[in-house]
């Protein structure tokens, strides 16, 4: 740590902490031993001042190693495209000779600014494809995001940034330079203009990775408090309902059937919760679904397990309406008069036909020996089903239970 | 002879709840809570019948069947989950169970299922004879092998019976066959399931993950 702070040029490195774009000035001010501030405000002020601060900035930003590491982005670059030295030899000399083509055929601002316009744009084009290589994963996740958001397909991946980029600073700077060269009048402000546009282009081209990881940064940030908004919705449905019934049930040891009756109905709730899903609504409610509730309501009732399984499904209409509810009346008596903790609801839906079976394993009784003057078994059930074109059977012998089949 | 049980599960109240309920019934000679240790304990012990949870972390039940199977094919699976979800049953059953059990089963309940896994038979619940009927009723679809992808109508009455709450002697009664010929049935249906390569079994089963 001592080594690091010590002021020394030798040990100058640009500085991953006191960064704004490259850390030049923080490392710059770290190592000649004064505020990152003082040097900040010299290179803007030799930026305006004829653009040699910029100049000056992204040279030191391709010669300065980073902290932590031992070469700088020129060397790495040098480094890492050893291979293909001659094709970028190869390049150059095309680009090369492709500019002084131009410049023979008179279109030419002037060489003082091409020459310099030249090297800088080289010099970002380095700085952005290094700093580019650390980040290119993330930059392609973030491609991928902005393809999946359906975001407009320019914004596909890091080269059409690029491109974009490019071609949206020559547009601005030719554009620029073509309305000053047409209007002679303002051939003093030229220059400057056209430096500033430069400096503009390139600040865009330089700062392009830092507002991509801002955006990044951004959407994690969104995702994370979509997770907590989440998390803060379980905690309080559990709040509500399950530590209420755990408490309820501390309460109640001693009553095993209210233990019971309330553990399963917040079983039901926690489940109903837990797998809700869109055909749940009520406008959209069908045969299973109806029964099911129809089997809680009676577990709530009547402290008994009402157990449903579906074959086939079928949405509601007013006459499973009444299957339904004659299944409910049955199962009401199976909980009332079986003796079995224990009631299998089993409902199918096969060829257009609905049946419904509700069967308990308790006490069982003579049909015939029921009194005509109870009315339970007889209207409620036998005749609703008929008065909707459907039968119901009712079989079971004292000792056997009960089972009553409802077909609709 | 009382069989061998392992308990699968990652909540330790819930192994302990299961051996205190099954009590003197069965010999439980392990238990463990991950699917890594308990392929290892479960290869190393051999137990007749392994209780297992169909929701783990690391792959779940399924995974534990999957890797033991190969190397262990007479060691025998139970699954016993607190899911309903067709997804978890039908993958579990498909992958080598014998059968599921929900985690509301009563003790005695569960000794005999048990003891029936342990003596070669299938157990099925309610639910799984009404998942079963439901994934080979949709969509029949042309099918590879129609021996395989089709229920017979013997079956599908034995299930029908299982799912409308029916122990198995009493749909033997019911059907007057023997105890014996629904356990023959039931066991021809779950090699029909597990052995079955129709796809809309999965996806049916997927589809039907809301129950």
């Amino acid at each position: 740590m001592s080594t690091e702070t010590r002021p020394s040029l030798r040990r100058l490195r640009r500085s991953g902490t006191e960064r704004i774009l490259g850390g030049v000035c923080g490392g710059l001010a770290r190592s000649l031993g004064i505020d990152p501030l003082v040097v900040r405000v010299a290179v803007v002020a030799l930026t305006v001042a004829g653009g040699t601060g910029a100049l000056l900035y992204v040279l030191a930003w391709l010669l300065l190693p980073a902290d932590g590491t031992d070469r700088s982005l020129a060397h790495a670059a040098v480094r890492d495209r050893g291979t293909n030295l001659g094709e970028v030899l190869a390049i150059a000399s095309i680009v090369l000779g492709v500019i002084l083509l131009v410049r023979g055929t008179g279109i030419w601002f002037n060489d003082a600014l091409v020459w310099p316009l030249l090297l800088a744009g080289v010099g970002l084009a380095v700085i952005w494809r290094q700093a580019g290589d650390d980040d290119r994963s993330s930059l392609l996740r973030v491609g991928d995001r902005l393809r999946r958001s359906d975001m407009t397909p320019d914004l596909r991946s890091r080269r059409a940034a690029l491109a974009r980029i490019a071609v949206g600073v020559l547009l601005v700077v030719s554009g620029v330079g073509a309305f000053l060269a047409a209007n002679d009048a303002f051939s003093a402000v030229r220059q400057g203009v056209l430096a500033s546009a430069a400096i503009v282009g390139g600040l865009a081209l330089i700062t392009g990775p830092f507002w991509v990881r801002m955006g990044r940064d951004l959407a994690d940030e969104r995702r994370q408090r979509i997770r907590s908004e989440e998390r803060a919705d379980m905690a309080a449905h559990l709040h509500d309902s399950v530590l209420q019934t755990l408490a309820l049930i501390q309460r109640n040891a001693d009553d095993p059937r209210a233990v019971v009756t309330m553990a399963r109905r917040q079983e039901r709730e926690l489940r109903g919760w837990l797998f809700r899903n869109e055909v749940d609504q009520p406008g959209a409610e069908t045969l299973a679904a109806a029964l099911s509730r129809a089997g809680a309501e009676v577990e709530g009732l009547h402290g008994v397990t009402v157990d449903v399984v579906a074959v086939g499904d079928l949405p509601l209409d007013d006459r499973l309406r009444a299957l339904v509810a004659a299944a409910r009346e049955a199962m009401v008596n199976a909980a009332k008069w079986s003796g079995d903790r224990n009631v299998s609801v089993y409902a199918e839906v096969r060829d257009g036909e609905a049946s419904v079976f509700v069967r308990d394993w308790g006490a069982g009784f003579d049909l015939d020996a029921v009194a005509p003057d109870r009315h339970g078994v007889r209207e409620s059930i036998i005749d609703r089903m008929a008065r909707h074109g459907g039968k119901a059977a009712v079989r079971t012998s004292p000792g056997e239970g009960t089972e009553v089949e409802l077909r609709i | 002879m009382k069989p061998k049980v392992f308990l699968v599960d990652d909540h330790e109240l819930f192994r302990k709840g299961v051996r205190a309920e099954l009590g003197d019934a069965v010999d439980v000679v392990g238990e463990a809570s991950e699917v890594d240790a308990a392929v290892e304990m479960i290869l190393e012990r051999r137990p007749d019948v392994v209780l297992l949870d169909v929701h783990m972390p690391d792959g779940g039940g399924r995974a534990v069947v999957q890797r033991v199977v190969p190397k262990a094919p007479e060691v025998r699976f139970l699954a016993l989950s607190v899911s309903d979800a067709a997804e978890d049953v039908i993958g579990v059953i498909r992958a080598g169970a014998r059968g599921y059990v929900t985690k509301t089963i009563s003790g005695p309940e569960l000794a005999d299922a048990i003891r029936r896994v342990a003596d070669g038979d299938v157990v099925f619940s309610r639910r799984l004879a009404g998942f079963v009927l439901d994934a080979f009723a949709a969509s029949p679809g042309p099918s590879a092998d129609p021996d395989l992808d089709q229920l017979t109508a013997r079956e599908q009455e034995v299930l029908r019976l299982i799912a409308r709450g029916y122990p198995y002697k009493a749909v033997a009664r019911e059907l007057t066959i023997s105890a014996r010929t629904v356990e023959t049935h039931v066991s021809s249906v779950l090699h029909k399931l597990q052995l079955s390569n129709r796809h809309d079994l999965t996806r049916w089963a997927n589809e039907r993950r809301i129950v």
